[in-house]
């Protein structure tokens, strides 16, 4: 039993440590890990791993899927399956605390922590960086569907938000 | 019980295709810069919807379908959308005005359905729900905008308004095919939220200085396949690349 405990608590960690290296397609200072999109890992016969999407309609779940496949491959892990669970669905809550930090320094303001409904509410954002609160919204909608616009009216600088869902 | 689950997969997923691929004839052509950016990710979302829905629809079906071939390869008359997404975008207004009817009424019935006793419905609701959120809050905004703006857009999103509120009775249609389905807790009896959503509705319409439009007799038949003419031209467009080149792939 104990034995077996390690050797699995081992592939959880081999299997998180790989995929700790795939990056998000869109914004690749975080990877798929830190994001939150890799939920589980499955062991025994039919070992998995179980990732969720992001958004509905986010065109990069397939990549991300296809890079995930890739770096299990040449980490020599071809046998585990890749399962797609959309329940519960992914909420930005899931995004770690190393990912926020990535995300600040990358220039996008990371989701308030506290399940969607405070970017609903319009809390205020903190620009990414000088830090200052006083910013406004530019454009709820941005480049990808997970962020919106922002500018800060302190340094001038717009920055991308990203959104609490 | 299956057939009627393929047909509310197929509703569901094609409320959401129809809307995406109208409002992706936005891309490129919208007013401003940030408007293109939200009708092209709010598209994205309806795309997105739509390809979990006819998923299911197609596994429901079991005839070795997917999604990709039901939204390709069906014709006009196999859709089961309703009419309100298959409506001309017209001017901006007219799109908003469709947009606003339909995303209210949208996060309603997805607030119910994440609680569906079908796992993938409730899942793809519960997900959702959360963006669809977003689309009525932009939609709302810009009903206010354009209402309460200028005399030229306030005349400009009562007529849109007017245009598609001959649609608005068919979202909420009392429909004998799926009472199996509300009975088991699959579907929601859409009647059941309207009270909610003509107060939503009405609560806009005043911040927007907008009048309700009057009652008038509904406009009916997307759920049985009865389209208006214009689903056929939306379809020619959306379907053309996958009829000519059927083994396309990139």
């Amino acid at each position: 039993m104990v034995v077996e405990a390690a050797a699995s608590q081992s592939l959880r960690d081999r299997v998180m440590r790989v995929l700790s290296l795939v990056p998000d397609p869109e914004i690749p200072c975080v990877s798929v890990v830190e994001l939150g999109i890799v939920r589980d890992v499955r062991e025994g016969a039919q070992a998995a791993v179980v990732i969720t999407p992001t958004y509905t309609g986010c065109p990069a779940t397939l990549m991300i899927e296809a890079n995930i496949r890739a770096a299990l491959d040449r980490a020599g892990l071809e046998q585990l399956k890749i399962e797609t669970a959309l329940s519960p669905a992914w909420t930005t809550d899931w995004i770690s605390a190393e990912g926020r930090d990535k995300l600040r320094a990358y220039g996008i303001a990371p989701p308030p922590m506290g399940a969607a409904r405070s970017s609903l509410r319009g809390d205020a954002v903190e620009c990414p960086r000088c830090g200052s609160s006083r910013t406004e919204e530019i454009s709820r909608f941005g480049s990808t569907p997970c962020k919106a616009l922002h500018r800060c009216l302190s340094c001038a600088e717009p920055f991308d938000l990203f959104k609490c869902h | 019980m299956r057939e009627a689950l393929y047909e509310y997969a197929l509703r569901l997923g094609d409320d959401s295709l129809i809307l995406g691929q109208r409002l992706s004839e936005w891309c490129g052509h919208a007013p401003m810069l940030e408007i293109d950016l939200s009708l092209a990710n709010v598209a994205l979302d309806l795309v997105g919807q739509a390809t979990h829905f006819l998923k299911l629809a197609a596994e429901t079906d079991g005839k070795g379908r997917d999604a990709d071939s039901l939204a390709f390869h069906r014709d006009v008359l196999d859709f089961r959308n309703c009419l309100l997404v298959e409506q001309p975008n017209g001017d901006f207004a007219q799109t908003i005005a469709r947009q606003f009817l339909f995303s209210n009424w949208q996060e309603l019935l997805f607030r119910e359905l994440t609680r569906s006793t079908n796992a993938t419905i409730a899942a793809v609701a519960a997900k959702a729900v959360k963006e669809v959120a977003y689309h009525a809050r932009l939609a709302n905004e810009w009903m206010v905008r354009l209402g309460d703006g200028t005399a030229e857009s306030h005349v400009r999103a009562a007529a849109g308004l007017d245009w598609m509120w001959r649609f608005v009775d068919e979202l909420f249609e009392e429909d004998s095919k799926i009472d199996a389905l509300v009975e088991v807790g699959i579907a929601t009896d859409v009647r059941n939220f309207r009270p909610e959503w003509d107060q939503r509705i009405g609560e806009v319409l005043a911040s927007a200085t907008l009048d309700r439009p009057k009652p008038r007799r509904a406009t009916l038949g997307g759920r049985v396949g009865h389209h208006s003419e214009h689903l056929g031209h939306l379809l020619a467009q959306m379907q053309f690349l996958p009829r000519a080149y059927p083994e396309a792939t990139w």
